[in-house]
Protein backbone atom coordinates (compact mmCIF):
# COMPACT_ATOMS: atom_id res chain seq x y z
CA UNK A 1 0.00 0.00 0.00
CA UNK A 2 1.30 3.40 -0.96
CA UNK A 3 0.15 6.81 0.13
CA UNK A 4 -3.27 7.93 -1.06
CA UNK A 5 -3.35 10.99 -3.27
CA UNK A 6 -6.23 12.97 -4.75
CA UNK A 7 -6.50 12.65 -8.48
CA UNK A 8 -8.92 13.59 -11.26
CA UNK A 9 -10.32 10.70 -13.30
CA UNK A 10 -8.81 11.92 -16.56
CA UNK A 11 -5.35 12.34 -14.99
CA UNK A 12 -5.66 8.92 -13.38
CA UNK A 13 -6.07 7.38 -16.85
CA UNK A 14 -2.75 8.94 -17.87
CA UNK A 15 -0.96 8.05 -14.65
CA UNK A 16 -2.15 4.43 -14.85
CA UNK A 17 -1.21 4.13 -18.53
CA UNK A 18 2.36 5.25 -17.85
CA UNK A 19 2.63 2.91 -14.85
CA UNK A 20 1.40 0.07 -17.10
CA UNK A 21 4.30 0.66 -19.48
CA UNK A 22 2.36 2.54 -22.15
CA UNK A 23 4.95 4.55 -24.08
CA UNK A 24 2.97 5.84 -27.04
CA UNK A 25 -0.11 8.04 -27.09
CA UNK A 26 -1.77 9.36 -30.23
CA UNK A 27 -4.93 11.42 -29.99
CA UNK A 28 -6.89 14.49 -30.92
CA UNK A 29 -8.43 16.77 -28.27
CA UNK A 30 -12.11 16.74 -27.36
CA UNK A 31 -14.03 17.65 -24.19
CA UNK A 32 -14.58 16.05 -21.67
CA UNK A 33 -11.31 14.09 -21.83
CA UNK A 34 -8.82 16.85 -22.71
CA UNK A 35 -7.11 16.76 -19.29
CA UNK A 36 -5.81 13.32 -20.29
CA UNK A 37 -3.82 14.35 -23.40
CA UNK A 38 -2.74 17.49 -21.50
CA UNK A 39 -1.38 15.28 -18.71
CA UNK A 40 0.34 12.87 -21.11
CA UNK A 41 1.83 15.71 -23.18
CA UNK A 42 3.76 16.67 -20.03
CA UNK A 43 4.50 13.22 -18.67
CA UNK A 44 5.24 11.02 -21.72
CA UNK A 45 8.50 12.78 -22.66
CA UNK A 46 9.73 12.36 -19.05
CA UNK A 47 9.59 8.55 -19.37
CA UNK A 48 11.05 8.47 -22.88
CA UNK A 49 7.66 7.93 -24.49
CA UNK A 50 5.94 9.51 -27.47
CA UNK A 51 3.01 11.90 -27.16
CA UNK A 52 1.61 13.06 -30.46
CA UNK A 53 -1.42 15.19 -31.18
CA UNK A 54 -2.46 13.97 -34.60
CA UNK A 55 -4.19 16.03 -37.30
CA UNK A 56 -7.39 14.04 -36.82
CA UNK A 57 -8.91 11.10 -34.94
CA UNK A 58 -8.50 8.93 -38.03
CA UNK A 59 -4.79 9.69 -38.22
CA UNK A 60 -4.46 9.00 -34.49
CA UNK A 61 -6.03 5.55 -34.58
CA UNK A 62 -3.86 4.55 -37.54
CA UNK A 63 -0.76 5.69 -35.64
CA UNK A 64 -1.98 3.45 -32.82
CA UNK A 65 -2.27 0.62 -35.37
CA UNK A 66 1.32 1.21 -36.46
CA UNK A 67 2.78 1.43 -32.97
CA UNK A 68 0.96 -1.72 -31.85
CA UNK A 69 2.34 -3.55 -34.91
CA UNK A 70 5.81 -2.64 -33.68
CA UNK A 71 5.02 -4.26 -30.32
CA UNK A 72 4.79 -1.29 -27.94
CA UNK A 73 2.05 -0.60 -25.42
CA UNK A 74 -0.02 2.12 -27.04
CA UNK A 75 -3.16 4.03 -26.21
CA UNK A 76 -5.51 6.55 -27.74
CA UNK A 77 -8.39 8.42 -26.16
CA UNK A 78 -11.31 10.51 -27.25
CA UNK A 79 -14.93 11.17 -26.48
CA UNK A 80 -17.99 9.89 -28.33
CA UNK A 81 -17.93 11.71 -31.71
CA UNK A 82 -14.17 11.20 -31.90
CA UNK A 83 -14.56 7.49 -31.15
CA UNK A 84 -17.05 7.23 -34.02
CA UNK A 85 -14.34 8.59 -36.33
CA UNK A 86 -11.88 5.94 -35.11
CA UNK A 87 -14.13 2.97 -35.90
CA UNK A 88 -12.57 2.02 -39.23
CA UNK A 89 -9.15 1.80 -37.60
CA UNK A 90 -10.50 -0.14 -34.62
CA UNK A 91 -11.98 -2.76 -36.97
CA UNK A 92 -8.60 -3.07 -38.76
CA UNK A 93 -6.80 -3.45 -35.41
CA UNK A 94 -9.24 -6.17 -34.31
CA UNK A 95 -8.79 -7.93 -37.66
CA UNK A 96 -5.01 -7.69 -37.41
CA UNK A 97 -5.18 -8.99 -33.79
CA UNK A 98 -3.21 -6.19 -32.17
CA UNK A 99 -3.24 -5.25 -28.48
CA UNK A 100 -4.18 -1.59 -27.97
CA UNK A 101 -6.16 0.36 -25.41
CA UNK A 102 -8.82 2.83 -26.54
CA UNK A 103 -10.34 5.22 -23.98
CA UNK A 104 -13.77 6.69 -24.51
CA UNK A 105 -14.79 9.30 -21.93
CA UNK A 106 -18.36 9.51 -23.15
CA UNK A 107 -20.44 12.57 -23.81
CA UNK A 108 -24.06 12.69 -24.85
CA UNK A 109 -25.19 12.14 -28.44
CA UNK A 110 -26.26 11.49 -31.07
CA UNK A 111 -24.22 13.73 -33.31
CA UNK A 112 -22.12 16.45 -31.74
CA UNK A 113 -24.57 16.31 -28.79
CA UNK A 114 -23.21 17.90 -25.64
CA UNK A 115 -20.28 17.46 -23.30
CA UNK A 116 -22.29 16.21 -20.30
CA UNK A 117 -21.93 12.59 -19.12
CA UNK A 118 -23.66 9.76 -20.90
CA UNK A 119 -23.63 6.00 -21.40
CA UNK A 120 -25.12 6.10 -24.86
CA UNK A 121 -22.05 4.61 -26.60
CA UNK A 122 -22.73 1.22 -25.00
CA UNK A 123 -23.97 -0.38 -28.23
CA UNK A 124 -21.07 1.07 -30.20
CA UNK A 125 -18.58 -0.31 -27.67
CA UNK A 126 -19.96 -3.80 -27.06
CA UNK A 127 -21.79 -4.66 -30.27
CA UNK A 128 -19.16 -3.70 -32.82
CA UNK A 129 -19.01 -0.07 -33.84
CA UNK A 130 -16.83 -0.81 -36.82
CA UNK A 131 -17.53 -3.36 -39.54
CA UNK A 132 -16.97 -7.11 -39.40
CA UNK A 133 -17.37 -9.90 -36.87
CA UNK A 134 -15.20 -8.65 -34.04
CA UNK A 135 -15.40 -7.86 -30.35
CA UNK A 136 -13.66 -5.41 -28.06
CA UNK A 137 -12.95 -6.17 -24.42
CA UNK A 138 -14.88 -3.32 -22.74
CA UNK A 139 -14.23 -2.19 -19.15
CA UNK A 140 -16.40 0.24 -17.19
CA UNK A 141 -14.90 2.03 -14.14
CA UNK A 142 -16.96 3.40 -11.26
CA UNK A 143 -14.36 5.27 -9.16
CA UNK A 144 -11.03 6.96 -9.75
CA UNK A 145 -9.27 4.04 -8.00
CA UNK A 146 -10.95 1.69 -10.44
CA UNK A 147 -9.77 3.90 -13.31
CA UNK A 148 -6.22 3.02 -12.26
CA UNK A 149 -7.00 -0.68 -11.85
CA UNK A 150 -8.92 -1.08 -15.11
CA UNK A 151 -6.46 0.84 -17.29
CA UNK A 152 -3.74 -1.57 -16.10
CA UNK A 153 -6.04 -4.54 -16.59
CA UNK A 154 -7.05 -3.28 -20.05
CA UNK A 155 -3.43 -3.29 -21.24
CA UNK A 156 -2.87 -6.76 -19.74
CA UNK A 157 -5.98 -8.28 -21.31
CA UNK A 158 -5.23 -6.68 -24.68
CA UNK A 159 -1.76 -8.27 -24.63
CA UNK A 160 -3.00 -11.60 -23.30
CA UNK A 161 -5.59 -12.03 -26.07
CA UNK A 162 -3.92 -9.90 -28.79
CA UNK A 163 -7.06 -7.84 -29.18
CA UNK A 164 -8.09 -4.22 -28.77
CA UNK A 165 -9.61 -3.28 -25.40
CA UNK A 166 -11.80 -0.30 -24.69
CA UNK A 167 -11.98 1.68 -21.47
CA UNK A 168 -15.48 3.15 -21.39
CA UNK A 169 -16.10 5.90 -18.82
CA UNK A 170 -18.58 8.73 -18.48
CA UNK A 171 -17.62 12.40 -18.57
CA UNK A 172 -18.45 12.73 -14.87
CA UNK A 173 -15.73 10.32 -13.79
CA UNK A 174 -13.15 12.13 -15.89
CA UNK A 175 -13.85 15.36 -13.99
CA UNK A 176 -14.20 14.23 -10.39
CA UNK A 177 -11.37 13.85 -7.88
CA UNK A 178 -10.99 11.01 -5.40
CA UNK A 179 -8.17 9.45 -3.39
CA UNK A 180 -6.20 6.76 -5.20
CA UNK A 181 -3.49 4.37 -4.18
CA UNK A 182 -1.08 3.80 -7.07
CA UNK A 183 0.52 0.95 -5.13
CA UNK A 184 3.85 -0.62 -5.94
CA UNK A 185 2.95 -1.71 -9.46
CA UNK A 186 5.28 -3.27 -12.00
CA UNK A 187 3.83 -4.02 -15.42
CA UNK A 188 4.23 -7.53 -16.74
CA UNK A 189 4.49 -7.09 -20.49
CA UNK A 190 4.73 -10.38 -22.43
CA UNK A 191 7.18 -11.02 -25.28
CA UNK A 192 5.72 -10.15 -28.67
CA UNK A 193 7.46 -12.42 -31.20
CA UNK A 194 4.83 -11.49 -33.82
CA UNK A 195 5.78 -7.79 -33.76
CA UNK A 196 7.36 -5.95 -36.70
CA UNK A 197 10.78 -5.29 -35.26
CA UNK A 198 12.96 -5.78 -38.34
CA UNK A 199 13.33 -9.38 -39.59
CA UNK A 200 17.10 -9.67 -39.80
CA UNK A 201 17.95 -13.26 -38.89
CA UNK A 202 14.36 -14.47 -38.62
CA UNK A 203 11.29 -15.22 -40.72
CA UNK A 204 9.35 -12.09 -41.59
CA UNK A 205 6.22 -11.28 -39.61
CA UNK A 206 3.08 -10.06 -41.34
CA UNK A 207 0.46 -7.90 -39.62
CA UNK A 208 -2.61 -7.44 -41.75
CA UNK A 209 -6.39 -7.39 -41.77
CA UNK A 210 -6.55 -8.15 -45.52
CA UNK A 211 -7.45 -11.75 -46.43
CA UNK A 212 -8.47 -11.86 -50.08
CA UNK A 213 -9.29 -15.59 -50.18
CA UNK A 214 -12.76 -16.17 -48.63
CA UNK A 215 -11.77 -19.60 -47.30
CA UNK A 216 -8.74 -18.12 -45.57
CA UNK A 217 -10.80 -15.22 -44.22
CA UNK A 218 -13.41 -17.63 -42.87
CA UNK A 219 -10.64 -19.60 -41.14
CA UNK A 220 -9.33 -16.33 -39.67
CA UNK A 221 -12.84 -15.47 -38.45
CA UNK A 222 -13.23 -18.89 -36.83
CA UNK A 223 -9.92 -18.37 -35.02
CA UNK A 224 -11.14 -14.96 -33.81
CA UNK A 225 -14.37 -16.54 -32.55
CA UNK A 226 -12.39 -19.17 -30.61
CA UNK A 227 -10.49 -16.37 -28.96
CA UNK A 228 -13.69 -14.47 -28.13
CA UNK A 229 -15.22 -17.62 -26.63
CA UNK A 230 -12.19 -17.95 -24.36
CA UNK A 231 -12.47 -14.31 -23.29
CA UNK A 232 -16.18 -14.81 -22.61
CA UNK A 233 -15.41 -17.80 -20.41
CA UNK A 234 -12.51 -16.24 -18.46
CA UNK A 235 -12.98 -12.50 -18.24
CA UNK A 236 -16.47 -11.72 -16.97
CA UNK A 237 -16.20 -9.22 -14.14
CA UNK A 238 -18.81 -7.65 -11.91
CA UNK A 239 -19.46 -6.34 -8.40
CA UNK A 240 -22.40 -7.31 -6.21
CA UNK A 241 -23.82 -4.82 -3.70
CA UNK A 242 -26.31 -6.02 -1.07
CA UNK A 243 -27.31 -8.81 -3.47
CA UNK A 244 -27.92 -11.15 -0.52
CA UNK A 245 -30.52 -13.80 0.37
CA UNK A 246 -32.94 -11.08 1.48
CA UNK A 247 -32.90 -9.15 -1.79
CA UNK A 248 -36.17 -9.27 -3.74
CA UNK A 249 -35.40 -6.53 -6.24
CA UNK A 250 -32.24 -6.10 -8.22
CA UNK A 251 -30.86 -2.97 -9.85
CA UNK A 252 -28.35 -3.36 -12.67
CA UNK A 253 -26.22 -0.32 -13.48
CA UNK A 254 -22.63 0.28 -14.56
CA UNK A 255 -20.02 3.01 -14.22
CA UNK A 256 -20.86 6.19 -12.31
CA UNK A 257 -24.55 5.34 -12.77
CA UNK A 258 -24.00 2.38 -10.43
CA UNK A 259 -22.81 4.73 -7.69
CA UNK A 260 -26.00 6.77 -7.85
CA UNK A 261 -27.94 3.48 -7.90
CA UNK A 262 -26.07 2.25 -4.78
CA UNK A 263 -27.28 5.33 -2.88
CA UNK A 264 -30.80 4.43 -4.08
CA UNK A 265 -30.34 0.82 -2.87
CA UNK A 266 -29.47 2.06 0.62
CA UNK A 267 -32.51 4.38 0.72
CA UNK A 268 -34.78 1.65 -0.66
CA UNK A 269 -33.64 -0.74 2.09
CA UNK A 270 -34.39 1.95 4.68
CA UNK A 271 -37.99 2.01 3.53
CA UNK A 272 -38.26 -1.76 3.39
CA UNK A 273 -37.80 -2.41 -0.34
CA UNK A 274 -35.24 -5.21 -0.19
CA UNK A 275 -32.99 -4.25 -3.06
CA UNK A 276 -29.59 -5.40 -4.25
CA UNK A 277 -27.39 -4.38 -7.14
CA UNK A 278 -25.20 -5.90 -9.82
CA UNK A 279 -22.56 -3.63 -11.32
CA UNK A 280 -21.08 -5.06 -14.52
CA UNK A 281 -17.38 -4.15 -14.73
CA UNK A 282 -16.70 -5.93 -18.03
CA UNK A 283 -19.39 -4.84 -20.49
CA UNK A 284 -17.98 -7.25 -23.03
CA UNK A 285 -17.79 -10.02 -22.13
CA UNK A 286 -21.09 -9.26 -20.42
CA UNK A 287 -21.14 -10.82 -16.91
CA UNK A 288 -23.92 -13.31 -17.63
CA UNK A 289 -22.65 -15.45 -14.74
CA UNK A 290 -23.74 -12.74 -12.29
CA UNK A 291 -27.35 -13.60 -13.11
CA UNK A 292 -27.03 -17.33 -12.39
CA UNK A 293 -29.06 -17.30 -9.18
CA UNK A 294 -32.19 -15.14 -9.27
CA UNK A 295 -34.46 -17.40 -7.25
CA UNK A 296 -35.51 -14.78 -4.67
CA UNK A 297 -35.64 -11.89 -7.16
CA UNK A 298 -39.11 -10.62 -8.13
CA UNK A 299 -38.06 -7.92 -10.57
CA UNK A 300 -34.97 -6.37 -12.07
CA UNK A 301 -34.58 -2.64 -12.76
CA UNK A 302 -31.90 -1.56 -15.22
CA UNK A 303 -30.79 2.05 -14.86
CA UNK A 304 -28.73 3.80 -17.51
CA UNK A 305 -27.67 7.24 -18.70
CA UNK A 306 -29.18 6.37 -22.07
CA UNK A 307 -32.54 5.44 -23.50
CA UNK A 308 -31.87 1.73 -22.90
CA UNK A 309 -28.88 -0.13 -24.30
CA UNK A 310 -27.34 -2.39 -21.63
CA UNK A 311 -30.90 -3.48 -20.74
CA UNK A 312 -30.78 -5.72 -23.83
CA UNK A 313 -27.83 -7.66 -22.43
CA UNK A 314 -29.57 -7.97 -19.07
CA UNK A 315 -32.61 -9.44 -20.84
CA UNK A 316 -30.38 -11.89 -22.73
CA UNK A 317 -28.67 -12.93 -19.48
CA UNK A 318 -31.95 -13.27 -17.56
CA UNK A 319 -33.64 -15.02 -20.50
CA UNK A 320 -37.19 -14.48 -19.27
CA UNK A 321 -36.72 -15.87 -15.75
CA UNK A 322 -37.57 -12.52 -14.10
CA UNK A 323 -39.31 -9.40 -15.50
CA UNK A 324 -36.80 -6.72 -16.48
CA UNK A 325 -37.81 -3.04 -16.20
CA UNK A 326 -35.87 -0.03 -17.44
CA UNK A 327 -35.31 3.56 -16.37
CA UNK A 328 -32.96 5.89 -18.16
CA UNK A 329 -32.33 9.50 -19.04
CA UNK A 330 -30.50 10.94 -22.02
CA UNK A 331 -28.79 14.00 -23.36
CA UNK A 332 -26.35 14.43 -20.47
CA UNK A 333 -29.07 14.14 -17.82
CA UNK A 334 -28.87 11.23 -15.40
CA UNK A 335 -31.35 9.38 -13.19
CA UNK A 336 -31.22 10.77 -9.64
CA UNK A 337 -31.40 8.78 -6.41
CA UNK A 338 -35.00 9.92 -5.84
CA UNK A 339 -36.05 9.05 -9.38
CA UNK A 340 -34.61 5.53 -9.07
CA UNK A 341 -36.36 5.17 -5.72
CA UNK A 342 -39.63 6.33 -7.30
CA UNK A 343 -39.24 3.77 -10.08
CA UNK A 344 -38.62 1.01 -7.50
CA UNK A 345 -41.79 1.95 -5.62
CA UNK A 346 -43.68 1.91 -8.91
CA UNK A 347 -42.60 -1.58 -10.01
CA UNK A 348 -42.89 -3.11 -6.54
CA UNK B 1 -20.48 11.89 9.60
CA UNK B 2 -21.49 12.38 5.97
CA UNK B 3 -21.25 15.87 4.52
CA UNK B 4 -22.32 16.84 1.03
CA UNK B 5 -21.06 20.36 0.65
CA UNK B 6 -21.44 22.76 -2.25
CA UNK B 7 -19.42 25.89 -2.96
CA UNK B 8 -20.76 28.29 -5.58
CA UNK B 9 -19.81 31.65 -7.02
CA UNK B 10 -18.37 33.35 -10.11
CA UNK B 11 -15.43 31.92 -12.03
CA UNK B 12 -12.29 33.52 -10.59
CA UNK B 13 -13.52 33.65 -6.98
CA UNK B 14 -11.56 30.50 -6.18
CA UNK B 15 -14.50 28.29 -5.26
CA UNK B 16 -12.93 25.20 -6.88
CA UNK B 17 -9.69 25.87 -5.01
CA UNK B 18 -11.23 26.01 -1.53
CA UNK B 19 -13.18 22.86 -2.42
CA UNK B 20 -9.89 21.14 -3.20
CA UNK B 21 -8.37 22.41 0.05
CA UNK B 22 -11.20 20.80 2.04
CA UNK B 23 -10.81 17.60 0.02
CA UNK B 24 -7.04 17.47 0.63
CA UNK B 25 -7.61 18.14 4.34
CA UNK B 26 -10.25 15.43 4.65
CA UNK B 27 -7.88 12.97 2.96
CA UNK B 28 -5.13 13.78 5.47
CA UNK B 29 -7.68 13.20 8.23
CA UNK B 30 -8.25 9.75 6.76
CA UNK B 31 -11.83 10.37 5.72
CA UNK B 32 -13.49 9.30 2.51
CA UNK B 33 -13.66 12.20 0.12
CA UNK B 34 -14.84 13.24 -3.33
CA UNK B 35 -14.51 16.55 -5.18
CA UNK B 36 -16.51 17.31 -8.28
CA UNK B 37 -16.60 20.52 -10.29
CA UNK B 38 -19.57 21.65 -12.34
CA UNK B 39 -18.54 21.61 -15.98
CA UNK B 40 -20.20 22.28 -19.30
CA UNK B 41 -23.41 24.32 -19.66
CA UNK B 42 -23.74 24.67 -15.88
CA UNK B 43 -20.75 27.01 -15.95
CA UNK B 44 -22.11 29.32 -18.69
CA UNK B 45 -22.60 32.93 -17.69
CA UNK B 46 -19.60 32.73 -15.39
CA UNK B 47 -20.99 30.33 -12.80
CA UNK B 48 -18.50 28.12 -10.99
CA UNK B 49 -19.32 25.55 -8.38
CA UNK B 50 -18.08 22.31 -6.92
CA UNK B 51 -19.36 19.60 -4.66
CA UNK B 52 -17.19 18.19 -1.88
CA UNK B 53 -18.25 15.07 -0.02
CA UNK B 54 -16.56 14.10 3.24
CA UNK B 55 -17.63 10.94 5.01
CA UNK B 56 -16.72 8.28 7.55
CA UNK B 57 -18.40 5.70 5.33
CA UNK B 58 -18.22 4.89 1.61
CA UNK B 59 -19.27 7.63 -0.79
CA UNK B 60 -21.55 6.29 -3.51
CA UNK B 61 -23.46 8.87 -5.55
CA UNK B 62 -21.01 11.60 -6.66
CA UNK B 63 -23.89 14.04 -7.15
CA UNK B 64 -26.36 15.41 -4.66
CA UNK B 65 -29.60 17.30 -5.10
CA UNK B 66 -29.71 18.27 -1.40
CA UNK B 67 -26.36 19.58 -0.13
CA UNK B 68 -26.04 19.44 3.66
CA UNK B 69 -24.03 22.66 3.64
CA UNK B 70 -23.16 25.42 1.22
CA UNK B 71 -20.97 28.47 0.70
CA UNK B 72 -22.35 31.02 -1.77
CA UNK B 73 -20.05 33.79 -2.87
CA UNK B 74 -22.48 35.95 -4.90
CA UNK B 75 -26.15 36.76 -5.41
CA UNK B 76 -26.81 34.72 -8.59
CA UNK B 77 -25.52 31.62 -6.80
CA UNK B 78 -27.73 32.27 -3.79
CA UNK B 79 -30.74 32.72 -6.09
CA UNK B 80 -29.89 29.54 -7.93
CA UNK B 81 -29.06 27.21 -5.05
CA UNK B 82 -30.71 28.46 -1.84
CA UNK B 83 -33.71 26.19 -2.38
CA UNK B 84 -31.58 23.06 -2.69
CA UNK B 85 -29.95 23.15 0.77
CA UNK B 86 -31.15 20.21 2.85
CA UNK B 87 -33.62 21.00 5.63
CA UNK B 88 -31.63 21.59 8.80
CA UNK B 89 -28.52 22.26 6.73
CA UNK B 90 -26.08 25.17 6.90
CA UNK B 91 -25.69 28.07 4.47
CA UNK B 92 -22.75 30.51 4.49
CA UNK B 93 -23.32 33.69 2.45
CA UNK B 94 -20.85 36.31 1.22
CA UNK B 95 -22.72 39.38 2.41
CA UNK B 96 -20.45 41.75 0.44
CA UNK B 97 -21.95 40.60 -2.88
CA UNK B 98 -25.45 39.65 -1.74
CA UNK B 99 -27.92 42.47 -1.10
CA UNK B 100 -30.73 40.44 0.37
CA UNK B 101 -31.48 38.19 3.35
CA UNK B 102 -31.65 34.42 3.24
CA UNK B 103 -35.29 33.36 2.66
CA UNK B 104 -35.07 29.91 4.16
CA UNK B 105 -35.89 29.65 7.86
CA UNK B 106 -35.61 25.85 8.05
CA UNK B 107 -31.81 26.00 7.74
CA UNK B 108 -29.02 27.55 9.74
CA UNK B 109 -27.37 30.47 7.91
CA UNK B 110 -24.85 33.24 8.42
CA UNK B 111 -23.95 36.23 6.23
CA UNK B 112 -20.35 37.47 6.39
CA UNK B 113 -18.83 40.31 4.33
CA UNK B 114 -15.89 38.17 3.19
CA UNK B 115 -14.94 40.33 0.19
CA UNK B 116 -14.64 43.42 2.41
CA UNK B 117 -12.68 41.51 5.04
CA UNK B 118 -10.28 40.30 2.34
CA UNK B 119 -9.93 43.81 0.95
CA UNK B 120 -9.08 45.12 4.43
CA UNK B 121 -6.46 42.38 4.68
CA UNK B 122 -4.89 43.66 1.48
CA UNK B 123 -6.17 41.42 -1.34
CA UNK B 124 -9.75 40.92 -2.40
CA UNK B 125 -8.77 37.61 -4.03
CA UNK B 126 -8.51 35.99 -0.60
CA UNK B 127 -12.28 36.31 -0.06
CA UNK B 128 -12.57 32.57 -0.72
CA UNK B 129 -10.19 31.77 2.16
CA UNK B 130 -11.96 34.19 4.50
CA UNK B 131 -15.21 32.40 3.65
CA UNK B 132 -13.69 28.97 4.18
CA UNK B 133 -12.18 29.98 7.51
CA UNK B 134 -15.54 31.33 8.66
CA UNK B 135 -17.40 28.28 7.38
CA UNK B 136 -15.11 25.79 9.17
CA UNK B 137 -15.30 27.81 12.39
CA UNK B 138 -19.06 27.26 12.37
CA UNK B 139 -19.18 23.84 10.71
CA UNK B 140 -15.96 21.92 11.46
CA UNK B 141 -16.23 19.15 8.87
CA UNK B 142 -12.42 19.10 8.97
CA UNK B 143 -10.06 20.31 11.71
CA UNK B 144 -9.00 23.94 11.34
CA UNK B 145 -5.39 23.05 12.16
CA UNK B 146 -5.21 20.36 9.45
CA UNK B 147 -6.73 22.83 6.99
CA UNK B 148 -3.85 25.25 7.61
CA UNK B 149 -1.32 22.41 7.37
CA UNK B 150 -2.73 21.43 3.98
CA UNK B 151 -2.29 24.84 2.32
CA UNK B 152 0.97 23.67 0.65
CA UNK B 153 -1.02 20.96 -1.13
CA UNK B 154 -2.98 23.53 -3.14
CA UNK B 155 -0.36 26.29 -3.34
CA UNK B 156 2.58 24.60 -5.04
CA UNK B 157 5.70 25.79 -6.84
CA UNK B 158 5.58 29.49 -7.65
CA UNK B 159 2.34 29.83 -5.67
CA UNK B 160 4.03 28.72 -2.44
CA UNK B 161 4.68 32.35 -1.53
CA UNK B 162 0.90 32.90 -1.24
CA UNK B 163 0.60 30.51 1.73
CA UNK B 164 1.20 32.99 4.61
CA UNK B 165 -1.38 35.46 3.28
CA UNK B 166 -3.99 32.76 2.71
CA UNK B 167 -3.36 31.40 6.19
CA UNK B 168 -4.02 34.87 7.56
CA UNK B 169 -7.25 35.07 5.55
CA UNK B 170 -8.44 31.69 6.90
CA UNK B 171 -7.71 32.82 10.47
CA UNK B 172 -9.41 36.18 9.93
CA UNK B 173 -12.57 34.51 8.62
CA UNK B 174 -12.70 32.16 11.59
CA UNK B 175 -12.09 34.99 14.04
CA UNK B 176 -14.87 37.09 12.49
CA UNK B 177 -17.43 34.29 12.68
CA UNK B 178 -16.49 33.40 16.27
CA UNK B 179 -17.05 37.07 17.18
CA UNK B 180 -20.54 37.14 15.66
Amino acid sequence: MGEKILMKGNEAIGEAAISAGCRCFFGYPITPQSELPAFLAKKMPLVGGVFLQAESEIAAINMVYGAASAGVRVMTSSSSPGISLKQEGISYIAGAELPVLICNVQRAGPGLGTIQPSQSDYFQAVKGGGHGDYRLIVLSPSSVQEVIDLIRLGFDLADKYKTPAMFLAEGMLGQLMEPVDLGDYKPNIPDKPWALTGCKGREKNIVTSLWIDPEELERHNLELQKKYAKIKENEQRWEEFKFDDEAEYLIVAHGTMARIAKSAVIKAREEGIKTGLIRPISLWPYPEKAFANLKNIKKILVVEMSMGQMVEDVRLSVNGRVPVEFFGRAGGMFPTVNQILGKLREIK
Amino acid sequence: MHEEMMIAGFGGQGVLLIGQLIAQTALVEDKNVLWMPAYGPETRGGFANCTVMVSDSDIYSPVTSEPTSMIVMNLPSLNKFERSVKEGGFLFVNKSLVNRDVFRNDIDSICVPVTEIARDLGNVKAANMVALGGFIAKKPIVEFKTLIDCLPKVFKGTKEKLIPFNKEALLKGAEYVKGM
